[in-house]
């Protein structure tokens, strides 16, 4: 096994044992880089000499002993939708192509803080907007368990490159899906935590109200490990909550004996893979026999989830694009005419993508005088009834199991021409969103080699009882090998 | 035909916090483009906006001293529009639920009757950059050059009311312009320099023949960089709109812009091509909740407003209305007497001599009255000792100039100038007689009983003492040795 296809807390273990130096381990990621990238397109910028400085930093401070974070001389590949301080953040757009940000995302700055290694910046949908990873100026990131199909998306870039050992952990975002999508097609681990627990300064918004930064890794145990350093306020970002953040690994060891599941009927019903349901199901099953209680429970108002998140996602994403207008940054295209009114035609139409444009335009006309009580508000309260809807499942249970996504990864291009299909790959994930709530995606299992994810979904700020399923879900499926 | 009017303004205010209204940089003025800036009040990726609580206080504070309804809820909202002076391409505002609402603003009317004028709301906003041009327009500029020194600075937008008690003529308009500036600066949270573009206003106009109900449309005028641009705007508009109305037209909502060269108002564009700003609550920030003591502390801190000065003046120490008004037309001022006050025992004298006396050398001065080095205990002193007799007025005002210059006592000038008055009889008797010898005829008519001369005598000895007599000692001195 290469140093590359271990997990982080192996490796954070071999690291303090002595057995192994971070520069080994970052030489293990930009060897596989160096073989695998080419097929893959994990990233849109690799960062290959900062990488092998801070692997060099690491291991010095591993010689001088002492009490270390354990992320310290760890890589991690950072989406490219959060800023970095002096490296290229593109958001996948041709409007970004060339800004390089003057500070550091709150979280990736924690990272840093930590002492992780940056192997570059993650391929992603332009600007978070897409299922897989397809719309990105840099070009499609491939599945790693088979090239012909999408990593999903929008942080496909970040779980490919964990799946492929191209990085040990990742940085992602969820908006509708992005994290826990991408991670189920890629077959690794991601988890959204709750919305508010992460800061989100310096993630590039896509839709503020919904986009939540999490952590992808190979194992329960990593993501936990990653979310322990990036949770917790920010005054840089009101959003942020003043919840108190418990110790996540901890957490971990606490069993599956007593928990109380729920099974929404809604999740599933028609429209999903019947060999997807099967496999979900039986992740399910295993947990009830070894002392889970598994209680079917209804979310009523599910349907409305779709309709309503791609209303409200694409109001707040025409605001919050509004600022790419080529005048303070970024891409700029103007004949020099003078008219700063054709500037911004100009630069907006030929700098954004297609999927962008259309949000841009769909957004804009929820927004607009005389659509705003039909369109916007309507959503507004679809997603008070779904918030609902969990509020009083969870009064019954203690977390909620879903498949992640209706179907298995596609082919590349197969739903491109057809947004509609695009955007129903979503349908399990986005409500988490609407509603706030912290959820999982964990690989349950393949089908014709292709992985299938399994969504563990938490009452709101509590990720210890997600991770603490999904980790007992990890054992117990170990134990069966 | 003669015209009633229907007069509404949107004012901007630039609250003077010490940092932006969502960022850590100063607010501040004069200093060179593009220093106080960072991620946030430039827009950059990334970049989130965090609520300045000062800035809430002040706008609570210009809530309560205009009577308003402070809502407990609040929030902002996004205000979508391209212009390259706004970096997020939206300027945060708010719309739903602005922080007060429903107040009013009393002045004294047109007809002598106080009227209170409706304020419908207000809230807060962050104000945009500065495009500077490389000529005259946006439009004929060959480039233009933006500042985002001013972006994110806090702005209070306060908004009157069509409905409730809408000013009524172009001199209410004035009196409440002049009167909102002055309890803005009152209550501290604005200096309200329109030249540094620190109060903005937008108006609004209609008219109706006299003690019409129905209303015509209204028109909206932008552009106006002071007092006198703002009177002559509507005086401008107001005959524009009878002229229509006169020749049987009608007028159109739309939005105009005054021409400060050519004195005109141009149109800027019509209802129809009016933007969507496509409002919609701010998703970066959270509702605001105010709380009962948040409130009630801002309530009770609440400095002394204009017109309370004035009765405290008028009722306390009996000073006339005009003269009380004048002592609290500028905060600056009213602080001053109120200081001297503390140490005057005749607070009518007082007021009498900082309305002729310090005016008159600050004018010459061209200072503020921040800028006085008159100590105002001492200019106190120096009343109280004309009230006493101690030195005469004349001499009150030669030594009032040199405190001015030196910031010095009273005492210390007339001992260093020796303008103790003659106390002393003898003194004043040789200095009497000299002028009896140099003037007989005046004193044989005085002593045939014509008093008018008197006077004449008096001011002869005050001549000769330079002032340092004192009038009714001279007065009483020729009464006894002429004995008319
Ligand atoms: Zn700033």
């Amino acid at each position: 096994m290469e140093l590359c296809d271990r997990n982080a807390m192996d490796l954070a273990g071999m690291l303090r044992r002595g057995e192994v130096s971070s520069r080994e381990i970052t030489e293990s990621v930009f060897k596989r880089i160096d073989e695998r990238e080419a097929s893959i397109n994990a990233f849109i910028t690799t960062t290959r000499e900062i990488a092998l400085k801070q692997a060099d930093l690491a291991d010095e401070k591993f010689s001088k002993g002492g009490d270390l974070p354990l992320l310290t001389g760890i890589p991690v590949a950072v989406k490219d939708v959060l800023c970095t301080k002096g490296i290229k953040t593109t958001c996948g757009s041709k409007i970004l192509e060339n800004f390089v940000p003057t500070y550091n995302a709150t979280a990736f700055q924690k990272l840093q803080d930590a002492g992780a290694v940056i192997v570059g910046k993650a391929n992603m949908d332009e600007f978070a907007m897409g299922s897989s990873t397809e719309n990105s100026i840099a070009g499609p990131t491939r599945n790693p368990n088979d090239i012909t199909k999408v990593a999903g998306g929008s942080s496909g870039g970040s779980a490919a490159a964990v799946s492929s050992g191209e990085s040990i952990l990742a940085l992602g975002t969820d908006t509708g899906g992005s994290i826990r999508q991408p991670c189920a097609f890629c077959g690794v681990t991601g988890i959204k935590p709750t919305y508010g627990r992460v800061s989100r300064y310096g993630l590039i918004a896509y839709a503020s109200s919904l986009d939540q930064i999490g952590a992808i890794g190979k194992t329960v145990s990593d993501c936990a490990m990653m979310l322990d350093v990036i949770s917790g306020h920010d005054p840089l970002d009101t959003t942020s909550s003043q919840v108190e953040k418990p110790d996540f690994l901890k957490a971990l060891s606490k069993g599956i004996d007593g928990v109380r599941i729920g099974i929404p009927q809604e999740f599933f019903a028609e429209g999903l893979d019947p060999k997807i349901k099967e496999k979900v199901l039986d992740a399910v099953t295993l947990l009830e026999k070894n002392g889970a209680q598994v209680i079917s429970i209804n979310l009523p108002h599910s349907p409305f989830a779709i309709g309503a998140y791609y209303l409200i996602a694409t109001a707040e994403a025409s605001s919050n694009l509004a600022r790419f207008d080529g005048v303070k940054y970024g891409y700029r295209k103007s004949e020099d005419d003078g008219d700063c009114l054709a500037m911004y035609h100009k630069t907006r139409t030929t700098g954004f993508g297609t999927e962008v444009k259309r949000r841009i335009m769909l957004g804009t006309y929820v927004l607009s005088a005389g659509y705003y009580d039909a369109y916007y508000l309507k959503a507004q309260k679809a997603r008070a009834m779904i918030k609902k809807d969990f509020d009083e499942a969870f009064r019954e249970v203690d977390c909620i199991m879903t498949p992640v996504s209706p179907c298995l990864p596609f082919a590349l291009g197969e739903k491109m021409t057809d947004p509609l299909q695009m955007y129903l790959v979503d349908i399990y994930t986005v409500s988490l969103n609407l509603a706030g709530l912290p959820g999982m995606s964990l690989p349950c299992g393949t089908i014709d080699g292709l992985p299938v994810g399994l969504q563990i979904i938490g009452k709101p700020f509590d990720e210890g009882m997600v991770l603490r399923a999904g980790a007992a879900y990890e054992q117990l499926v170990e134990k069966q090998i | 035909m003669e015209y009633d009017a229907i007069i509404c303004f949107e004012t901007h205010v630039e609250l003077k916090t010490e940092t932006k209204l969502f960022c850590g940089c100063r607010v501040a003025y004069d200093i060179p483009p593009n220093t106080e800036i960072c991620p946030v009040c430039t827009g950059q990726p990334g970049a989130l906006p965090v609520l300045n609580k000062k800035a809430v206080a002040y706008a609570i504070r210009a809530g309560v001293a205009l009577d308003c309804t402070i809502n407990q809820r609040s929030r902002f909202a996004r205000k979508n529009y391209f212009y390259p002076d706004l970096p997020k391409g939206y300027q945060i505002s708010q719309y739903e639920l602005p922080f007060c609402e429903n107040g009013h603003l009393e002045i004294t009317g047109d007809d002598g009757k106080p009227y209170p004028v409706g304020i419908k709301r207000i809230h807060l906003e962050e104000d945009a950059g500065k495009l500077v041009h490389s000529s005259d327009s946006f439009d004929d500029a060959d480039y233009s050059l933006v500042d985002y020194n001013r972006s994110s600075v806090p702005l209070l937008e306060i908004v009157g009311d069509h409905e409730r008690n809408p000013l009524r003529s172009i001199q209410e308009a004035r009196v409440y312009l002049e009167k909102l500036r002055q309890i803005l600066r009152y209550i501290g949270i604005s200096d309200c320099k329109m030249e540094k573009g620190q109060l903005r206003c937008d108006v609004n106009l209609s008219i109706r023949p006299k003690g019409a109900t129905t209303f015509n449309n209204r028109t909206e005028v932008k552009n106006m960089s002071s007092f006198r641009f703002m009177m002559e705007a509507l005086e401008y508009e107001m005959n524009r709109q009878a002229e229509i109305l006169e020749s049987g037209g009608r007028i159109e909502q739309e939005t105009l812009l005054f021409d400060e060269m050519k004195r005109v108002t141009l149109p800027m564009r019509s209802k129809e091509d009016a933007p969507d700003y496509r409002y919609f609550p701010d998703p970066d920030l959270l509702e605001v909740n105010l709380d009962d003591t948040f409130i009630a502390d801002i309530k009770s801190a609440l400095p002394e407003l204009p017109h309370q000065r004035v009765k405290k003046i008028m009722d306390a120490y009996d000073i006339p209305r005009e003269d009380a008004l004048i002592l609290t037309k500028d905060k600056d001022i009213s602080d001053y007497f109120t200081a001297c006050v503390l140490h005057c025992q005749d607070p009518k004298r007082l007021s009498h001599w900082i309305i002729k006396e310090v005016f008159r050398l600050l004018k010459e001065a061209s200072a503020a009255i921040k800028e006085c080095p008159i100590d105002p205990e001492n200019c106190a002193e120096l009343v109280n000792l004309v009230s006493q007799g101690k030195v005469t007025a004349s001499i009150g005002r030669e030594i009032l100039d040199d405190m001015f210059k030196t910031g010095e006592h009273p005492n210390a000038i007339i001992d260093k100038k020796g303008l103790k008055p003659i106390q002393d009889e003898d003194q004043l008797e040789t200095l009497l007689d000299g002028v009896m010898n140099e003037n007989p005829k005046v004193v044989s008519q005085i002593k045939e009983g014509n008093l008018k001369p008197i006077d004449f005598l008096v001011g002869q000895v005050m001549r000769k003492s330079k002032g340092k007599a004192n009038p009714k000692s001279v007065i009483k001195l020729i009464h006894r040795k002429l004995n008319p």
